[in-house]
């Protein structure tokens, strides 16, 4: 076994002039194309024993008074890998900004105030069928250090690990319907559009609980597994 | 028209952002979160091996240290098992975060000395740590390895690929006796060779 190669066209490319801070931090020399071995093809996997029951809310997580200003929202979606197959158990983390665009991390300075009922973290495991779902306040646009007057598209960091060290991914939900979506360096980063759609989660109202929550639906995919899919081997595929 | 094949195609990487601390290691983030911060509890007591500790910055392109990465470890243990692998020791995880000191970008990880693991052909791969970089301006995590100068690297199939061959010595620390050294240039005349893997 090992992966489908990581197609780089599709990603966004380590140099990206118009998000300046990856001039600096972009390698410059071509990777080294490797096969997979064992070192990447195995990875950590983890439990519900590694974290807290209350870790998918992050309504509640952080709450110290009452619940975080903002507007409720359910993400839900599944983690599948090229191949279709469900990821199961897999550990997805995620972060974000509070509905005024201000995170709670010791170098955002922006002015939007801290919202004290609100961490802005929370983590959650796949299910069987590689289903997750949490529960947040959509975060809002917030200003960042680019052009003079760039400002973030609102959105969600995700970390997921899959099964392989090679599958680990960090990437970034956006919003269906925001007008900051098309104007951001670093979407923009990903030269092919149909990978930009594929970072901006519907409204999925059908799912939406009533005088509650609204839902958005993201979906998440890993590398796939290439199997030898003609040598007859005694251990199978 | 020609059948269609029915792939996916992966979800596009983005940067980590210069707030991932506060998704993967809130603590340093400066937020308490219920239950406990993954990859930071070390190496158990009974894990056998021995201790190592690797210290040592990424840096940019213009020399400055990268503050505010934050670097996932991936190691077999002493005897060359992955954890989940059969054989493997009990209580090793296996993987570890590392987050530098924000103000220097000086890192340090302890754990333990891996063993040598299959590759292959069934020729070994010296003891190394796979490592997995993130951080603002990164666009997609980058992968790379640590070898060990006081370890015999000479038939490395994965080092033994690098050309020219001075570029070898960026993935191997320096220091000895379980006291390791390890910057990643992340561009410039000492670039660290990244892996497509
Ligand atoms: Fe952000």
């Amino acid at each position: 076994m090992t992966l489908y190669q990581r197609d780089r066209s599709w990603h966004p490319p380590a140099l990206t002039p118009d998000y300046k801070t990856s001039v600096a931090r972009s390698p410059r020399l071509p990777l080294l194309s490797l096969e997979g071995t064992v070192s990447e093809l195995t990875g950590p996997r983890f439990g519900h024993g590694d974290i807290a029951p209350g870790d998918a809310d992050l309504i509640a997580n952080h709450a110290k008074d009452g619940d975080p200003i903002g507007e409720r929202i359910i993400v839900h979606g599944r983690v599948l890998d090229e191949n279709r197959r469900p990821v199961p158990q897999t550990l997805i983390e995620i972060w974000q900004a509070n509905a005024g665009g201000r995170y709670r991390h010791r170098k955002d300075g922006y002015l939007a105030p801290i919202d004290p009922n609100f961490g802005g973290c929370g983590r959650v495991l796949t299910d069987d069928q590689g289903h997750y779902a949490f529960r947040t306040v959509k975060p809002g646009a917030y200003p960042w250090r680019n052009g003079v007057n760039s400002w973030r598209p609102a959105h969600i960091h995700l970390s997921v690990f899959g099964h392989a060290f090679a599958q680990r991914l960090i990437t970034q939900m956006y919003f269906e319907g925001d007008t900051l979506i098309a104007r951001c360096p670093i979407v923009n980063a990903i030269p092919d559009p149909r990978a930009i759609a594929a970072l901006i989660a519907p409204l999925d109202l059908n799912q939406a609980v009533p005088l509650d929550c609204l839902v958005y639906r993201f979906d998440i995919v890993l590398r796939g597994r290439r199997s030898t899919v003609f040598e007859n081997r005694p251990e199978g595929n | 028209m020609v059948q269609v094949l029915d792939d996916l195609k992966e979800t596009p990487s983005q940067t980590a952002g210069p707030y991932v601390h506060l998704g993967l290691a809130p603590a340093a983030a400066g937020v308490a979160r219920p239950g406990r911060d993954l990859g930071f509890g070390g190496v158990p007591g009974g894990v056998p091996g021995p201790r190592i500790r690797v210290t040592g910055r990424v840096f940019d392109g213009m020399g400055a240290p990268v503050t505010d990465v934050l670097i996932e470890v991936w190691q077999a243990d002493a005897g060359g098992f992955y954890p989940g692998q059969p054989g493997a020791a009990p209580g090793f995880a296996g993987w570890a975060r590392v987050v530098p000191d924000f103000d220097t970008g000086l890192f340090a990880l302890d754990t333990i000395l891996p063993g040598a693991v299959p590759g292959p052909g069934g020729r070994l791969l010296a003891p190394h740590l796979s490592l997995w970089l993130v951080a603002r301006g990164i666009n997609t995590g980058l992968q790379t390895r640590m070898y060990f100068p006081d370890r015999d690297n000479a038939a490395d199939p994965v080092l033994s690929l690098i050309e020219p061959p001075r570029r070898r010595r960026t993935l191997i620390a320096t220091g000895a006796d379980g006291a390791y050294r390890f910057d990643i240039h992340l561009q410039g005349d000492r670039e660290t060779v990244f892996l497509d893997v």
